[in-house]
């Protein structure tokens, strides 16, 4: 059996930037876990730019922003195996944890780890759980597997393409697509606003000229065996389809980007529970699940807009399992666990609790709320007292947002946090 | 080339009745109207093997019913296919319902079910505690089960062509002439295949290839869909319930499936022969008939739907199998809807002796190997067995559909085994590689690879499922 104090499953962003955070906060024992052939993960398949701006204050493309990450694991020289498959994850003595994995060199080998931190990422709702009636034919695929068809192997998945879901992935391939030379007939969105950022609206699809249909579906898909068409259809305030308003759309292809889901089997199987809102583990301000000594982060955790956000919650990840290992593999003394709860407006938070120290560093909580909305405040609470009231000229659920609380404020409060959005 | 049979249609009844002839010294061909076996009715089914007590009495179906599922459990265990004798209920709501159903436990039992019994609406919670407050009673079949139509047709049509049996796929007869000994089959392409005797097993097509030599048949396409849940919803019912049949329809069934997922549907609907589209009207009425009979179904565990089409007789309940009145050594399998995958076994044989009947001379072949070896096998070892592998061949230790866990070695053995995998979708049936969660999101680029390199053709000539299905349309500027 190998052993290693922090065992990291997932070699992209966050996997990386937690082993870089657990081995400068003082753990060198530490083994990143990649299934794909190296380091880097979907950033990989993201060669256009926009990535690093918060994080290092340049644009970068997603392979120059994986580099940097990946330079500093090889300059600390942390250990690293790729085209290796984490199996499962369990509980095993004196607190630590028993990781099962397979790969071509060793089998199915099991891995003694101190500290577990998940940062699988996430993979894209597709067509059969979006329930798009019609027919099953070839061209229909989901934005990152386009994606990773032009960009890594060279190949065009379509030409007269139609994408559903103006999710960032679909806008980026819609630029992506029309640059290859495919006509991109139009960007349909369910909901009546976009689900990306705003500027890769205005980069990707109105400096393109590509038409963006908000409130719209694809509510039939045609073709026997490629793709020859889709019906697209209005729908009504209650996202039901409007038979009469509906158009025959021709097209060979038929593009998805319609959300990501948290890839989360192996925390379940490892017994951790799931936010039903965001699809990943509930954690405290540490990014610690519900399991001592398991931690989670990146978009296995929730999904996130910028990969930026992403390295920064990894590194409090990664902090917080070498904070856990150096303690003899135990946690910090909590006096205090409080909740927070996400309500009026606002879908959900991470951190979903707080476990309060005597000295309680400055926490932020970051939250979507579910609909666009205008001039209101985002004011935090624990009962009576109010902890925070900020102003947000506008608030949509395409961009995450967040909020500091400082850490003599979390000393007083005694009961469940609330982040709401008023006028 | 001459075969002493030609066997059209690859789907369970052909690809069986192929294998059960692979016993005897016969040259047999499979002719195949698709890119691959399994892409008819077989595909798209409620994959159930049925207790036998829905047919009536003395009935092909309830005979031979009640004889293949006897005969499923050794048959999978000989071919490496997933069988599960899971067991099933059909649950009443109300008395009259309840009456129905002791009518049909008294027509199982005299079609000679094993195993059945009516039980209390409380019993029949306490063995499936999913199950509606408002089951007043129900039909327990302990002899029924569960297995993959199209796992168990390719295990089968691969037995046969381990033992010698062709398999020509792309192949649509569009002519038989007969010249007293041979048939010719002619395709659309024009290519020929000659035979002395043929069996039609072509499904919803097997009317129009029978009035090729004369005999007049005519079916009608009824279509099923059918939603497919996550791995995590699968446990909610162990055995597969039934509604109970009403003039409206024979209801809604829960199911889990082989692999562990849960399947619900399907409807009912007459349509086109090449109607296998799902409708937001199907999914919907799925969705509240399925929630009559089992609480607590996460829709929003749903991975896939899709649609089957079934080949009925508009008037006739029963199978048609027979030798052609118009053509001495053809024999006939047409109707073969439910129960066809539970009979299928026993189809087989009977379809056997039609052609035993019909003149051919049966002769054991002494070089039969009865079993064959799955490329899913690997799944099933223990982790020193598949660390054995691995070391024998490294390919089996790396993972290409993350949400299955299949190998690239599975993935291999697929595309080099009988019958070859030539299509994702090929794949996919063969391995599940691309059947899970991410329903092929990540997978799809490094099949499409494997199948490109093994087969010595450029990625974008791969297909989805053979024809003009391509996946990718060109190279990048």
């Amino acid at each position: 059996m190998k052993k290693c104090d922090i065992a990291i499953i997932g070699g992209g962003p966050a996997g990386m930037a937690a082993a870089v955070s657990a081995y400068d906060n003082g753990v060198k024992n530490i083994l990143i876990i990649e299934r794909d052939e190296g380091l880097g993960g979907i950033l990989r398949q993201c060669i256009h730019n926009g990535f690093g701006l918060h994080r290092f204050g340049e644009e970068l493309t997603g392979p120059e922003y994986a580099d940097r990450y990946k330079k500093m694991v090889l300059e600390r020289e942390i250990p690293y195996i790729v085209k290796t498959m984490v199996l499962g994850i369990e509980q095993g003595e004196n607190g630590r944890h028993t990781v099962t994995a397979m790969n071509s060199e060793s089998g199915v080998f099991t891995i003694d780890a101190g500290a577990v931190v998940l940062a699988m990422g996430c993979r894209e709702r597709s067509r059969g759980q979006l329930n798009i009636p019609g027919e099953r034919p070839a061209g229909v695929y989901t934005a990152g597997t386009a994606q990773r068809f032009i960009n890594i192997k060279g190949e065009m998945p379509g030409k007269n393409v139609v994408i559903l879901g103006s999710g960032d992935i679909g806008l980026i391939m819609a630029r992506r697509m029309t640059l290859e030379g495919a006509n991109v007939k139009v960007v349909c969105e369910l909901m009546p606003y976009s689900g990306g950022l705003n500027r890769n609206i205005v980069q990707c699809l109105n400096d393109f000229d590509i038409p963006l249909r908000l409130s719209h579906t694809v509510s039939k898909i045609h073709g026997k065996e490629r793709v020859e068409g889709v019906t697209v259809s209005e729908v009504d305030e209650h996202l039901r389809v409007i038979p009469e308003k509906s158009e025959y759309i021709e097209c060979d292809t038929l593009l998805l980007s319609c959300g990501l889901l948290p890839e989360n089997e192996l925390t379940k199987g490892a017994g951790i529970e799931l936010d039903r809102v965001t699809g990943g583990a509930t954690v405290n301000q540490n990014r610690r699940t519900e399991q001592t000594g398991v931690y989670s982060c990146g978009n296995v955790l929730h999904v996130h807009d910028l990969v930026d956000y992403v390295s920064e919650e990894a590194e409090l990840a990664g902090k917080s399992a070498a904070e856990f290992v150096k303690a003899g593999c135990k946690e910090p003394e909590y006096v205090r666990r409080l909740a927070v709860i996400a309500t009026g407006g606002v879908r959900y938070t991470v951190p979903q609790r707080v476990d309060v120290t005597e000295n309680p560093d400055d926490i932020k909580i970051y939250f979507r709320v579910g609909a666009v909305m205008e001039n209101v405040r985002v004011r935090v609470s624990c009962g009576e007292k109010e902890l925070l009231l900020q102003k947000k000229r506008k608030v949509a659920p395409g961009e995450m947002e967040f909020v500091r609380i400082k850490g003599e404020q979390l000393t007083e409060c005694d009961g469940d946090i609330t982040v709401e959005i008023v006028k | 080339m001459n075969y002493d049979v030609a066997v059209i249609g690859a789907g369970v009844t052909g690809g069986l009745t192929a294998a059960a002839l692979a016993r005897y010294r016969l040259g047999v061909c499979i002719v195949e109207a698709g890119a691959d076996v399994a892409l008819g009715a077989t595909k798209a089914n409620s994959a159930i093997v049925h207790g036998g007590y829905d047919p009536v009495p003395e009935t092909l179906k309830a005979k031979l019913n009640v004889k293949g599922a006897a005969m499923m459990a050794d048959l999978c265990r000989r071919l490496d296919v997933h069988y599960k004798n899971n067991g099933s209920m059909v649950v009443a709501f109300d008395e009259e319902q309840l009456e129905h159903v002791k009518m049909l436990y008294e027509r199982g039992k005299t079609n000679g079910v094993p195993e059945i019994s009516v039980i209390t609406g409380d019993e029949a919670r306490r063995l499936e505690p999913a199950l509606s407050k408002n089951v007043v009673g129900a039909l327990l079949c302990k002899s029924s089960g569960i297995v993959c139509p199209y796992d168990l047709t390719i295990a089968a049509v691969g037995n046969a062509m381990d033992n010698g049996t062709d398999l020509v796929c792309n192949f649509r007869v569009t002519s038989i002439s007969d010249d007293g000994e041979f048939y010719t089959l002619r395709s659309e392409g024009g290519d020929e295949i000659k035979a002395k005797y043929i069996v039609n097993a072509a499904g919803l097509g097997s009317d129009e290839v029978a009035r090729l030599y004369g005999d007049d048949y005519h079916l009608v396409a009824k279509k099923g869909e059918y939603m497919l849940l996550d791995k995590s919803e699968g446990g909610l019912v162990s055995r597969t319930i039934f509604q109970t049949p009403t003039k409206a329809g024979k209801g809604i069934l829960v199911t889990p499936t082989v692999d562990g997922n849960l399947l619900v549907g399907p409807t009912s609907e007459k349509t086109e022969r090449d109607d296998k589209t799902t409708t937001l009207e199907g999914l919907d009425t799925i969705k509240a008939k399925a929630s009559l009979s089992v609480d607590g179904i996460n829709y929003r565990a749903v991975i896939t739907s899709f649609a089957g089409l079934r080949s009925s007789f508009e008037e006739s309940e029963d199978f048609v199998l027979e030798i052609s009145k118009h053509s001495p050594r053809a024999v006939n399998a047409i109707g073969i809807d439910s129960p066809g995958l539970s009979s299928s076994p026993a189809i087989a044989e009977y379809i056997v002796n039609l052609l035993k009947d019909a003149g051919l001379g049966l002769e054991e072949n002494p070089e039969y190997v009865g079993t064959r070896i799955s490329c899913k096998h690997f799944r099933t070892l223990s982790d020193a067995e598949k660390n054995e592998m691995i070391k024998n061949d490294p390919s089996y230790g790396r993972v290409i559909c993350r949400c299955e866990t299949v190998t690239e070695g599975e993935i291999l053995s697929a595309i080099r085994q009988n019958p070859k995998a030539t299509t994702t979708d090929g794949i996919k049936r063969r391995t599940r590689a691309g059947m899970g969660r991410c329903q092929a999101g990540f997978c799809t680029p490094f099949v499409t690879e494997l199948i490109a390199k093994e087969l010595g053709i450029a990625e974008n000539q791969v297909t989805k499922t053979g024809g003009g299905s391509r996946l990718l349309l060109g190279k990048r500027k």
